[in-house]
C-alpha cells in the first residue's frame, strides 16, 4: 500500500525536525517584524532596514543553496551555471517591478526608460503580459526551468557528467552573460533593472512591503529545505545517492540515470529562478554581472563550506560566506578576494564536508572511541566516489 | 558656374604660365579678395605654374603667413616682410599688412595643392608620402589636374606611378569633358580600393531626379567598374578574414596548449591557468621597465628578453601551486576545480596589490607596430604576425618536448598507466610537478603575446579561460594534434561569425555550438583510442 504523501511529509522531518521549522518561521514571521516595527531605532534589539535587506537577501542566497546541494551534494553534478537560473528568474520578476513603475521613469514613458533611451517604440514580444503579477511569477519559475531541462536532457542523455559538465554550464554562463551585456536583447544592457517603485501596487521601499518580503523568504527556505529532506528521505533520493556514487552500477541494475539526473537538476534551477524573483524586489536592481562566472562558482563555495549533502550545511555556508564578505567589503575591501581565495582552497583541502562535517566528526570523537565515527560512512562514499575524468584520463583514474 | 570658372582660369593660367618669371601681382592680388571662387581659380593659377615660388606662397597661405599690404601681397615673416611675387625683402617694411584668412575648404584645396606640388620633388620618399595623402583626400581635383599631368610625365618610380595614374582619374572624374570621364572610369576600373568604389558609386547616384553624372556612356561604365572592384574586394576581405581568424587561433593555441598538458595529459583541472597568462603578461610589462631604466638602448628588444622571464615566473607559480594545492586533490577533479579557481582569486588580488587595479601599458617595441601591407584594404599588423610565428615556435617546442626528450617520455608513460611508470623506477611525483611547470610555463609564453595586442591587468586572464577549456574540450582531451585543430577552427570560424551577426552573437554561437557538438562526440574531434567504462 501507498503511503498518503502528508504521512511521508510529517514522517520525512521527524518531531525534533518540525520543532526547528517552527522556531524559524516564528522568528522570521513573528519576531524579526516586531523587532523592526515597534522597537525605537536605538533599541539594542531593534532590527534596522539595513539588516532585515541584507538577511532578506541572504535568505534568498540560501535557498540558491540548498538548490545547489540538491545537485551537487546527493546528485553528484557539479553546475556552475546556477547563476544563470537564479538571474533568470530574477529578470523574469525584474519586467514586471520595470512595468509597476509606469510613467514615473525619467522619460514619463510607457515603456522602460532603457528602451526609450534605445528609441524602441513598442515593448518586444517577450515582454508581453509583464505587467501581470501572476504571469512574471510563473516566468521566474518557468525559464529556468524550461532552459535547465533542454540544457540537462541533451547533457545527460549523452550521459556528460563530471568536470565535463562543470565546464559545459560554465560556458553557458559565459554566454548567458554576454547576450544579457547586450542592449539590443532588450534587458536594459549592462545596467540591467533597477529604480523599481511598486510592487502590487504596494511601495516596494516601505518597511511592511519589506517585512512581507522577508517572510516570503523565510518561507521559501523553509519550503525548500523540508522539500529536499522528503525527496531525500524517498526512493528517489536514494536513487538519486546511488547514481552519485556509482552511475554504472545503477545503469547496470536497470534504472535510468536521465530521468533522476532531469529531475533534479530541473528542480533546482526553478528553485533559484523562485529565489532570484524573491532576491530583486529586496535588493533593488539586477544586472548581467549576476550571471558572470566567477558568482556561479561562488554558489559552490556556499555549500562546500556548509557542507555537501546535508540540507542544512548549505544554508549555514551561504550565511558564513555572505556575512563575511559584508563585513570584509566594508572593513578590508583589498583583502576579500584573499580571503575567498583562501576559503576555497582550504576548504576543499582540509574541510571536505564543511563546518557540519567537522562539527559531526568532532562530537562523534568525543562520544565514541576514535575509530567509526558515526558520520564516516557517508563521508568516504563522498569523498571515494567523486565522478571520474572522462575518457582520456581514465587511465590516471585507475590509481584512485 | 564654379567649373566653368575653374577651367576659365586654368585655361588663362596654362596661355601664361610659359611667360612667368616671376608671379603675376595682379593673380595674387585675387587671393585676398571676398569670391570664392576667385580665390580658387587663383589657387589654380598657382598650382598649374608648380615652381618654387607657386610653392612659397601656398606654403605661406596656408601658414596664415600671406598678407594684402596696400596694393601688394606680402609674406609676413617674423620681423621681415617680404613681396610675394618675387620673394624680395621689402625696405622699410610697409605697416599694418592684413592678414589674409582661409575657410576651411578653400585650406583643404591649398593643403592639397601643397601636397600636389611636392609630387614634383626629387625625392622619392616625398613624392610616395603625398601621393598617397592625395589619395585620400583630394579636395577640389580638377585644381590639380594640369600638374598631376606635368608629375606623370616626369615620375619612372614603379609604385608611385600606379597611384599617380589613379590620382589623375579621380581628379578628371570631375572635368566637364565626357569622354575624359570614360577615360578616367576605365582607369579606376583597375584599383582594388574601398575609396574608389565609393567615388564611382557616387557617380550612380540620384541627386533630385538628374544623376551625378549625367552621360549615360559613363554611368554604364562605372557600374561596370564597381563591379570588378568589387570582386577584387572580396578576395582581400576574406584574406583579410581568414588572417585575424588565425591570428586569433593562434592566440587560442597559445592559451590553450600549456591547459592540454596539464589537463589534458594530466587531468588536472586548473581554473588558475588564466592567471598564469597574467603572470606571463605582469612579466613582459617587468622587463619593459627594467630595460627603459637600465638598457634604454635596447628596449626594443625587452619582449625577446621576456619570453624566458616570463616561462620560468609561470612555471615557477605553477609548481608552487602544484607542490602545495593540487597535489593533494588528485583524482579529485571537481575539488581540484574549486581549489584552483580559489587560487586565481588569490593570485589576481595579488596582482592588483602589486600593479595596481588599474591596466598597465605595455608598447609594442618598433619592429613590431605597424603592418605589411599587400593590398589596398589588406594589411597585416606586425604583431599579430609575429604572434602567429611564436605559436608555432612554441608548438614544435611542445612537440620536441613531448615526444623527443625523455622527460615528454616519461610524461606521456605516468598518463598512460601510472602504476607501472611508477614499477619501473619514473618518480611520478617529480614528473607531476615538472609537467604542471611546463604546462604553466607555456601560459606565461601566450602570456607574453597576449600582452602585445590586449590589455593588461589583473583581470585578464578571467576573459581566456572559458575560451581555452573551450579548445581543449573541442579538440580532445589529451591531444596536442586537437588542441591545434580547434584552436584555428575557433578562431576562424568566431571571425566569420563576427562579420556576419557581430562579436558577441558571434561569441554565443560558438559556445553553443561546441555545446552541441559535445552531445554528438563527448571525446572531442580527436579521441584517444580504447575503452572506458566511465
Amino acid at each position: 500500500m501507498r503511503t498518503p504523501v502528508t504521512v511521508k511529509l510529517f514522517a520525512g522531518l521527524g518531531p525534533k525536525g518540525w520543532f526547528a521549522v517552527a522556531l524559524a518561521a516564528l522568528v522570521g514571521w513573528v519576531l524579526v517584524p516586531m523587532a523592526h516595527l515597534l522597537l525605537p531605532e536605538g533599541h539594542p534589539l531593534h532590527v534596522s532596514t539595513y539588516a532585515i535587506t541584507l538577511i532578506g537577501k541572504i535568505l534568498c542566497y540560501a535557498v540558491v543553496a540548498v538548490a545547489m546541494d540538491l545537485i551537487w551534494g546527493f546528485g553528484g553534478i557539479l553546475s556552475l551555471g546556477h547563476g544563470v537560473f537564479f538571474a533568470l528568474g530574477g529578470y523574469s520578476f525584474g519586467m514586471y517591478l520595470m512595468r509597476q513603475i509606469g510613467r514615473e521613469g525619467s522619460y514619463q514613458s510607457d515603456l522602460p526608460d532603457f528602451m526609450v533611451f534605445l528609441d524602441w517604440k513598442e515593448l518586444p514580444w517577450y515582454w508581453s503580459g509583464s505587467d501581470h503579477f501572476l504571469w512574471a511569477l510563473f516566468l521566474a519559475v518557468a525559464v529556468p526551468g524550461l532552459i535547465a531541462w533542454i540544457f540537462g536532457y541533451f547533457a545527460f542523455r549523452s550521459r556528460i557528467k563530471g568536470v565535463y559538465f562543470s565546464i559545459i554550464t560554465q560556458a553557458l554562463t559565459y554566454a548567458a552573460m554576454l547576450f544579457f551585456f547586450r542592449n539590443e536583447t532588450g534587458f536594459g544592457g549592462n545596467n540591467g533593472f533597477t529604480d523599481f517603485k511598486r510592487i502590487l501596487g504596494y511601495s516596494i521601499t516601505a518597511p511592511e512591503t519589506r517585512l512581507v518580503l522577508f517572510g516570503l523568504s523565510v518561507a521559501l527556505l523553509l519550503g525548500a529545505l523540508i522539500l529536499g529532506r522528503v525527496l531525500i528521505a524517498s526512493k528517489f533520493g536514494k536513487v538519486l545517492t546511488a547514481i552519485r556514487d556509482s552511475e554504472s552500477r545503477v545503469m547496470f541494475i536497470g534504472y535510468n540515470p536521465l530521468h533522476y539526473k532531469l529531475f533534479i537538476w530541473t528542480l533546482s534551477a526553478m528553485l533559484c529562478g523562485l529565489a532570484g524573483a524573491l532576491y530583486v524586489p529586496q535588493v533593488g536592481i539586477i544586472n548581467p554581472s549576476e550571471m558572470s562566472v566567477a558568482n556561479s562558482i561562488e554558489i559552490a563555495i556556499w555549500v562546500a563550506v556548509g557542507g555537501r549533502g546535508t540540507l542544512i550545511g548549505p544554508v549555514l555556508g551561504a550565511g558564513i560566506v555572505n556575512l563575511s564578505k559584508s563585513w570584509f567589503t566594508t572593513s578590508f575591501p583589498e583583502y576579500w578576494l584573499f580571503f575567498l581565495g583562501l576559503l576555497f582552497i582550504l576548504v576543499t583541502l582540509y574541510l571536505p564536508q564543511g563546518v557540519v562535517g567537522a562539527w559531526a566528526k568532532l562530537r562523534s570523537r568525543k562520544a565514541v572511541a576514535p575509530a567509526a565515527p558515526a558520520l564516516a560512512p557517508s563521508v568516504k562514499a563522498v569523498a571515494a566516489t567523486e565522478p571520474e575524468l572522462p575518457a582520456g584520463s581514465a587511465a590516471k583514474g585507475a590509481s584512485a | 558656374m564654379r567649373r566653368f570658372l575653374i577651367s576659365l582660369g586654368l585655361a588663362l593660367s596654362l596661355c601664361a604660365s610659359g611667360a612667368w618669371a616671376d608671379a603675376d601681382p595682379v593673380a595674387l592680388k585675387a587671393l585676398a579678395s571676398d569670391d570664392f571662387d576667385a580665390r580658387l581659380g587663383a589657387i589654380a593659377t598657382l598650382v598649374a605654374a608648380g615652381d618654387a615660388d607657386a610653392r612659397r606662397i601656398l606654403t605661406a597661405l596656408s601658414d596664415d603667413a600671406l598678407a594684402v599690404a596696400g596694393e601688394r601681397v606680402v609674406i609676413v615673416a617674423g620681423e621681415q616682410v617680404l613681396d610675394a611675387a618675387t620673394g624680395a625683402a621689402i625696405k622699410p617694411a610697409p605697416a599694418s599688412p592684413e592678414s589674409i584668412s582661409l575657410n576651411n575648404s578653400l585650406r583643404q584645396q591649398v593643403n592639397s595643392a601643397l601636397a600636389a606640388l611636392r609630387l614634383l620633388s626629387d625625392d622619392r620618399a616625398e613624392r610616395l608620402a603625398s601621393a598617397k595623402s592625395l589619395l585620400s583626400d583630394m579636395g577640389e581635383g580638377a585644381t590639380l589636374l594640369p600638374l598631376l599631368d606635368k608629375a606623370l610625365k616626369q615620375e619612372q618610380d614603379g609604385e608611385i606611378k600606379p597611384i599617380l595614374v589613379q590620382l589623375r582619374a579621380q581628379a578628371s572624374l570631375a572635368s566637364p569633358d565626357a569622354a575624359l570621364r570614360l577615360q578616367a572610369v576605365k582607369d579606376l576600373s583597375n584599383s582594388a580600393s574601398p575609396a574608389v568604389k565609393a567615388l564611382l558609386l557616387g557617380l550612380l547616384e540620384k541627386q533630385g531626379d538628374t544623376f551625378v553624372e549625367p552621360d549615360e556612356k559613363v554611368r554604364a561604365e562605372a557600374q561596370f567598374a564597381v563591379k570588378a572592384i568589387d570582386s577584387r574586394l572580396v578576395w582581400s576581405d576574406l584574406s583579410g578574414r581568414l588572417f585575424t581568424g588565425v591570428s586569433l587561433g593562434s592566440i587560442l593555441l597559445l592559451a590553450a596548449l600549456g591547459l592540454a598538458i596539464t589537463y589534458g595529459v594530466m587531468g588536472v583541472i586548473n581554473m588558475a591557468h588564466g592567471e598564469l597568462l597574467m603572470v606571463g603578461a605582469y612579466s613582459a610589462y617587468a622587463m619593459q621597465g627594467l630595460f627603459r631604466s637600465h638598457l634604454p638602448d635596447y628596449v626594443d628588444y625587452y619582449v625577446v628578453a621576456a619570453v624566458p622571464v616570463a616561462f620560468f615566473a609561470a612555471a615557477l607559480v605553477g609548481m608552487a601551486m602544484e607542490r602545495t594545492v593540487i597535489r593533494h586533490l588528485y583524482g579529485r577533479p571537481l575539488e581540484t576545480l574549486l581549489a584552483t579557481w580559489g587560487l586565481s582569486l588569490v593570485l589576481i588580488q595579488a596582482a592588483r596589490l602589486l600593479f595596481g587595479a588599474q591596466n598597465v601599458e605595455v608598447a609594442n617595441p618598433a619592429w613590431m607596430s605597424g603592418g605589411l601591407q599587400l593590398a589596398d584594404n589588406l594589411s597585416l599588423p606586425w604583431n599579430r604576425l609575429v604572434i602567429v610565428a611564436f605559436s608555432g615556435f612554441v608548438l614544435l617546442l611542445v612537440w620536441l618536448m613531448m615526444n623527443k626528450t625523455r622527460l615528454g617520455m616519461f610524461v606521456r608513460a605516468v598518463t598512460q598507466n601510472r602504476p607501472m611508470a611508477g614499477c619501473v623506477g619514473v618518480p611520478t611525483a617529480r614528473i607531476d610537478t615538472l609537467a604542471f611547470g611546463i604546462g604553466s610555463g607555456i601560459a606565461g609564453l601566450g602570456g607574453v603575446a597576449l600582452s602585445q595586442i590586449a590589455n593588461v591587468g589583473p583581470d585578464m586572464g578571467q576573459g581566456y579561460i572559458v575560451d581555452s577549456f573551450m579548445v581543449v574540450v573541442l579538440g580532445g582531451v589529451g591531444q596536442l594534434a586537437g588542441a591545434v585543430w580547434a584552436a584555428l577552427g575557433l578562431g576562424v570560424v568566431t571571425k566569420f561569425l563576427e562579420g556576419w551577426a557581430g562579436a558577441v552573437i558571434a561569441k554565443i554561437l560558438v559556445l553553443v555550438f561546441i555545446i552541441v557538438f559535445i552531445q554528438k562526440r563527448p571525446q572531442g574531434l580527436f579521441a584517444l583510442k580504447g575503452r572506458f567504462v566511465e
